[in-house]
């Protein structure tokens, strides 16, 4: 991967042709975004979109955790700490302040960060399957503590009251296409920052301490300072993530948005689409939600297990089948590319 | 806090930290052997008491006789978890970390959808074994027998890996291809042997646990996932791949959560433990008997 950083450099000598290729990541993006954006119109089913509206929605929150654990390589497994924040922040400020959801998703997430780097400065000390134990640790004391934490319902968790249709409360009752927008709208967002981050300086060094910290930092990348920014960008999107979960479904508790499973829920798209790459979380989460939720409804009914089982083995497939994630299968990364270049 | 108060305190959490310490020392082990952090643990913990619950049920014998017959079918399932995917998950040429992390996710989703599918989502309990529900009256600190049975068990098998690892040829296997895995090839041991067999071990440890368990917990496909947090938890404090660590730290997450119980509401018993846990990692980020 080392290769990638050194080689990028060269290969955009004629800036033209970097450029172009920049432009022409753009079109896709927008073509793709459009399509999405018209896909409720064509699909009027309101299970199917309510199918949509989780894809784009864990889309978005895998894309963000990508940004920590994809481009700079420290694999959180705590990341439903800063979706629990979110859902969380939001939900109390509307329902026991009356400040808006777009409000709430703001604080929620700036909170995320804040609560990311305080939690940063000591967990970057540990590397690798350490840095990964302490993360569920510390999501699992946040779960615990919200569970026996009255003020915001403790184990009963929150109920949103029912309000007319706006987009300022972020509520509707019956039409499921606003939610598609903002969640595709969200998705947009995380994309875009990606993109922006993924040639910036911040980029490169990103990559340089996920290849190898300690040769980055004999390099004069600030590792410790890289960790952080994309520990507070990862988890302050994350949180918006959950903030619009909460909007969409109405009510939370602890277990529906902190659990540990959500935690690999949100790692598991960007893992199986292609870790660290900008579409690899949309892909990973365009084949897992649908097959998890179809699933589930038609076979897991009776909770007999059968869902449960085909998930399992599709994700030790995808894994041990395709371990560069399923994007590879469409293209050769640079990446790749070097490699064979260089035996 | 009275002196009994406190002797009784000290002992269960003694007893349920020795549990601890054997549910966490298969994880650590196979760890130290190949690097590989084995997130279906829980699930292998909760099929092992799945399987006593089963096999008491068709035999009507007591669970503490069946124990050898759940610790057998653990070693099988260990060894065949690692030949079917975790051998070819170590073949990775990218990402080899999150392609174990899911590769072994995966395998618990499987393994707690198969449960779920033969054993339904109801709590169990193995019925009639002659342990259940008594208690030893120690000068007014009352001990639950299941569990100061647990306790035996698990220094008994401690001391028997200990043996293991220093007087047969395999412990020595397994102990050299843990310091060097491309050297053992050299002097003729087999890795994928003594990886299966390591896999074997590993849950067949698990499996002693959960036949302990079995005995007085109750039992339901989620069991493994409280158990297997608290194992990670006291594999990190103990140093991964340290045997003699995750005795140690289990005993003190038993002790700590003990405690914890007695100033906190009980369901928040595992933040004196996470809390210390973080505490010890932060200062000494290789756990307490751990290598860098």
């Amino acid at each position: 991967m080392t290769s990638t950083t050194l080689a990028a450099v060269p290969a955009a000598s004629p800036e033209a042709g970097f450029a172009a290729r920049r432009r022409r990541k753009l079109l896709v993006a927008a073509a793709v975004f459009a399509a999405i954006a018209a896909l409720p119109y064509g699909i009027t089913d309101v299970y199917l979109q309510n199918v949509l509206i989780l894809t784009l929605m864990y889309a978005a929150v895998s894309q963000s955790w990508n940004i920590l654990g994809g481009y700079c390589g420290q694999i959180s497994l705590g990341h439903a700490l800063y979706f629990g924040l979110g859902a969380y922040a939001t939900s109390v400020l509307f329902v026991t302040y009356g400040i808006i959801p777009w409000g709430g998703m703001l604080v929620g997430g700036v909170l995320s960060a804040l609560v990311a780097l305080a939690l940063g400065w000591p967990c970057f000390r540990l590397a690798g399957h350490y840095f990964s134990i302490a993360t569920i640790v510390i999501a699992e004391i946040g779960l615990l503590l919200v569970h026996n934490w009255d003020f915001v319902g403790g184990a009963m968790g929150i109920q949103w009251p029912f309000n007319p249709d706006s987009w300022w409360t972020l509520q509707f009752a019956r039409d499921k296409v606003p939610y598609v927008h903002f969640a595709l709208g969200l998705f947009v967002v995380v994309w875009f920052v990606t993109y922006l981050i993924e040639d910036s300086r911040w980029g490169y060094w990103w990559r340089a301490v996920k290849d190898d910290a300690q040769a980055a930092e004999s390099l004069g990348v600030e590792v410790f300072r890289s960790k952080m920014a994309a520990a507070a960008v990862s988890a302050f999107f994350t949180a918006i993530g959950g903030g619009f979960y909460a909007a969409y479904v109405s009510y939370i508790d602890p277990e529906s948005v902190m659990s540990f499973r959500f935690s690999l829920l949100f790692a598991l798209p960007a893992v199986l689409g292609g870790i660290g790459t900008l579409w690899g979380a949309l892909v990973g989460a365009a084949i897992l939600i649908p097959l998890t939720e179809i699933s589930r409804s038609y076979l897991g009914g009776t909770g007999s297990g059968i869902d449960l089982m085909l998930y399992g083995v599709l994700v030790m497939a995808i894994a041990l089948a395709r371990p560069e994630g399923i994007l590879s299968l469409f293209r050769r990364t640079r990446t790749a590319r070097n490699q064979e270049a260089t035996p | 806090m009275t002196a009994q108060a406190l002797a009784q305190v000290l002992a269960s959490g003694l007893l349920m930290g020795l549990i601890y310490a054997l549910i966490a020392v298969g994880l650590s082990l196979i760890f130290g052997l190949m690097d590989v952090v084995n997130f279906a643990h829980g699930e292998f913990l909760m099929l092992a008491m799945y399987a006593a619950f089963g096999l008491v049920l068709l035999t009507h014998l007591d669970p503490i006789v069946l124990m050898p017959v759940v610790v057998a079918l653990l070693f099988v399932l260990g060894g065949c978890a690692y030949l079917g995917v975790v051998r070819f998950a170590m073949r990775a040429k990218a990402n080899q970390g999150m392609v174990q992390i899911f590769a072994t996710f995966g395998l618990a989703i499987l393994l707690q959808g198969a449960a779920q599918y033969a054993f339904g989502t109801d709590y169990r309990n193995v019925p009639g074994s002659w342990l259940g529900g008594r208690t030893l009256d120690v000068g007014g600190v009352f001990l639950p027998w299941p569990q100061i049975f647990g306790a035996v068990v698990s220094l008994a098998a401690f001391g028997g890996l200990h043996l293991l690892m220093s007087r047969t040829d395999f412990g020595r296997a397994l102990e050299a291809t843990r310091e060097d895995q491309g050297a053992v090839a050299l002097v003729g041991i087999d890795r994928n042997r003594v990886f299966a067999l390591g896999w074997g071990l590993g849950a067949a440890l698990v499996g002693l646990a959960g036949a302990v368990l079995a005995v007085f917990y109750y039992i339901h496909p989620q069991v493994g996932a409280s158990f297997a947090l608290i194992a990670y938890v006291t594999v990190a404090l103990g140093g991964f791949g340290s045997v003699v660590g995750a005795l140690v730290a289990g005993v003190v997450v038993g002790l700590v959560e003990a405690f914890t119980a007695v100033i906190l509401p009980p369901a928040m018993k595992s933040v004196g433990v996470y809390a210390l846990y973080l505490a010890v990692v932060f200062v000494r980020p290789q756990g307490l008997f751990g290598r860098l």
